[in-house]
């Protein structure tokens, strides 16, 4: 059995452990809909939620799926004052590790981040975006999504819009989901989707026109659009909007019943149509609900299982009745 | 340490009858199994439930519900239990609320697992009553914790391992006790 110490990219992944979190999900899908959802698995273990990098949903998801799991936790957020101050983040970790916690969660500007402290600490470290790198779990629940409504990954077609390089919620969808063989889209102003991206795994290419990119597809996934990039040269708001928003009239080009995600937060109007944010194929709400599931699986599975095993525990899986 | 098997606790056929004699006791116990549901805990507390509640609906006529538990998380061992432990899903298609309960398990030991499944069925709702019914009982217990129904009691050693290999699970039909052996 395949299993885990960090969560700090797709990439290395195989997709033998893929569909085992993904697994490992399902029962904690179900749980979502206990009426009393708490759980006193992980009673008295406790999560450092160490976000370099404002985040508001991630936060509160991860910040609610430890709770929901009994355990307790330790907010650093990106604007409080030792980060001001000007202390490395490497002193940061450390001091929230002397507080011994039994795993982080780390949000960083810095690709990498996650890797170079999970290096650095003995606990294990979940990656909740590292810059422009990945943000796997966003994956992992977007792959359950889709499983679900598609009822398979293999050989799924998805487009993808917006801006592909700045994204790491794309790296990762892209990584996760070409390791069972979708076929996938890039679509969005040139400068976002350069030539290289398609040499990031197989069976990717690019579109430079929405009619194109989104002929045939079953999921559609419209990406953040960061404001302040469209500042950049060679790029209005105005522009995206009418090149490249998610409108009624474009997903009509894709497959009938085609899934619409968005990893949130959302600007309606602007990446997205808000007829098509509402519309029965939007996903978007469970894509929220899907990546509590898949982070209460990720602290379980890091958490519970990390522990330092006795070696005649074996018998104890005899010894349970 | 090996695991070497010592000798059968029960054959097919004894299985098969201590099953129908335990339909009927639940039936007169549980006033003709009215409100009754049959929740078994993962894995062969399983097809034991799905054999009772065939039994059951053929003697009395009344529509058993069964349910599926798993314990993984509610139990009290996660830093000690290996290999690591895998989560699977619970399937409980009806609201426990008011039912009289009826935990199915195979084998009833320290009582640890019993305890980890009454917390699992109180995080869904409050039950009437629960009851617990067990193919064997082989005592060792560390919780208060006693079946309503058993199959078969049996005096054992804590060295001994009862091993419940199921059709359904295990393409084999038998209750054999196994001994751990340095």
């Amino acid at each position: 059995m395949p299993r885990f110490h960090h969560l700090l990219a797709i990439e290395p992944l195989t997709r033998e452990q893929i569909t085992f979190l993904l697994d490992q999900a399902k029962p904690f899908q179900e749980f979502q809909r206990h009426p009393l959802k708490k759980l006193a698995t992980l009673r008295g273990k406790t999560v450092a939620l160490a976000f370099f990098e404002n985040s508001t949903r991630t936060r509160i998801s991860f910040g609610t799926a430890a709770s929901r799991l009994g355990a307790d936790t330790m907010n650093l957020q990106a604007d409080s004052s030792s980060l001001k101050k000007g202390e490395s983040l490497l002193d940061t970790i450390h001091t929230l590790e002397a507080m011994k916690p039994d795993a982080f969660v780390m949000r960083h500007s810095a690709s990498g981040a996650a890797e170079f402290v999970s290096q650095r600490v003995s606990v294990p470290v979940i990656n909740a975006g590292d810059g422009t790198h990945e943000h796997p779990t966003q994956g992992l629940l977007d792959a359950l999504t889709i499983r679900d409504r598609l009822g398979k990954l293999d050989g799924c077609k998805i487009t993808i819009i917006g801006d592909i390089l700045h994204s790491r919620v794309a790296r990762s969808n892209i990584h996760l989901l070409s390791k069972f063989g979708a076929e996938i889209t890039l679509c969005g102003p040139a400068m976002w989707v350069p030539r290289e991206l398609e040499c990031l795994a197989r069976n990717i290419r690019r579109a430079a026109r929405m009619e194109e990119a989104l002929e045939g597809a079953e999921v559609v996934m419209a990406l953040r659009i960061q404001t302040e990039r469209l500042y950049e040269p060679g790029l209005a708001a105005d522009e995206y909007i009418l090149n490249y928003q998610l409108t009624p009239e474009r997903l009509r080009l894709a497959r009938p019943e085609a899934l619409v995600m968005h990893p949130g937060p959302m600007i309606r109007g602007l990446e997205i149509d808000p007829a098509v944010a509402d519309s029965p194929q939007s996903c978007i709400r469970e894509q929220v609900t899907n990546g509590l599931a898949v982070r209460m699986a990720i602290l379980f599975e890091l958490i519970a299982g990390s522990s330092e095993l006795p070696e005649n525990a074996k018998d104890s899986t005899h010894a349970s009745h | 340490m090996r695991i070497l098997e010592k000798r059968q606790l029960m054959s097919a056929e004894e299985i098969r009858r201590t099953l129908e004699r335990l339909a009927h006791e639940i039936v007169e116990r549980t006033g003709g199994a009215k409100d009754l549901a049959l929740i078994g805990v993962r894995r062969r507390g399983i097809p034991l439930a799905e054999r009772l509640a065939r039994a059951i609906r053929a003697s009395s006529k009344a529509e058993v519900p069964v349910g599926t538990l798993d314990i993984t998380l509610y139990r009290d061992d996660l830093s000690t239990v290996a290999p690591q432990p895998v989560v699977q899903s619970s399937e409980i298609p009806f609201a426990v609320d008011d039912r009289d309960i009826l935990l199915v398990d195979d084998v009833l030991y320290t009582g640890r697992t019993v305890r980890a499944a009454m917390n699992g069925l109180f995080d869904l709702g409050r039950p009437r009553r629960i009851r617990l019914c067990v193919l064997v009982d082989r005592g060792h217990r560390e919780l208060p914790i006693e079946a309503t129904f058993v199959g078969r009691t049996v005096e054992t050693t804590d060295r001994e391992i009862i091993e419940v290999r199921l059709q359904e699970i295990d393409r084999e039909e038998r209750v054999m006790v196994m001994d751990r052996v340095d």
